[in-house]
């Protein structure tokens, strides 16, 4: 499994006090994990800090409310790893997309 | 300072976009309702009212990174320390600056001082929206020229 998902998967079980072992990268953080809106702050707080970038929250919760997107894209894990190294690669290329609204 | 209303900044000294800090200053009250309650014989500023102007000064600050566009809302307290007691009469000096710009949230460290003495400190989040109500950023604009926030100061890119 990919370090990033490793990664987020740690800070998910610091940041929320959830049993490492029971976050799979087909955990969605919000129906599986029961992670709230504040809670999840608190991780993107901290995986942008951990990974250089600033994750898009509002641009992608805007996408699902328009039915652009599903929750599954962005909150299941091994989904939000993808997005993750999306971003980062997107900021390491210099393209300036590493960051959102 | 007026407890009652929740206004507890008297005078932005001075805001440094570039740095994303701020300093403010606030006048506690000699005598208040507030303080017959907490405590009789003992006045003292409560712990909550302290982190609400601590929250306030960072709120400030960020309204003047997002040049009034979006309105802050405290969403986390973490590490919240009350060093000191804090009493009728005396100025407070806080300090706040941002750690990190969100999408949609931004962290805040902050502090409180009365003269050197360091009373309270404390990490804030805050979730940043659009002014959900036109009245609301009427009521900020006045407090901003009331409290003497540098309005040049929002020129920045």
């Amino acid at each position: 499994m990919s370090s990033t998902f490793e990664q987020i998967a740690n800070i998910i079980a610091e940041t929320c006090d959830i049993p490492r072992d029971t976050i799979k990268p087909e955990s969605h953080a919000i129906d599986d994990l029961g992670i709230d809106s504040l809670d999840f702050l608190d991780i993107a707080f901290a995986i942008d800090k951990a990974f250089g970038i600033k994750m898009p929250l509002e641009k992608w919760t805007q996408e699902v409310n328009d039915g652009k997107a599903t929750t599954e894209q962005y909150f299941v894990l091994k989904n939000l790893a993808d997005r993750i190294d999306e971003l980062v690669a997107a900021k390491n290329a210099g393209t300036g997309t590493a960051s959102g609204s | 300072m007026q407890l009652e209303y929740f206004t507890l900044i008297d005078r932005i000294v001075d805001l440094n976009i570039g740095d994303k800090t701020i300093v403010v200053e606030a006048d506690v009250p000699q005598t208040s309702t507030i303080f017959e309650g907490h405590f009789p014989g003992y006045p003292i500023m409560p712990g909550v009212l302290l982190t609400e102007a601590m929250a306030q000064s960072s709120g400030w600050l960020l309204l003047g990174l997002m040049k009034f566009e979006r309105m802050p809302f405290l969403a986390m307290i973490k590490e919240a320390k009350m060093r000191g007691f804090v009493n009728p009469g005396e100025v407070l000096t806080i300090e706040a600056k941002v750690e990190h710009e969100g999408s949609g949230f931004a962290v805040t460290s902050a502090k409180v001082r009365v003269g050197k003495e360091l009373k309270c400190s404390a990490d804030l989040t805050f979730r940043h929206i659009p002014f959900p109500h036109p009245d609301l950023r009427v009521h900020m604009d006045a407090m901003a020229k009331k409290i003497g926030f540098p309005l040049q100061a929002l020129t920045h890119d």
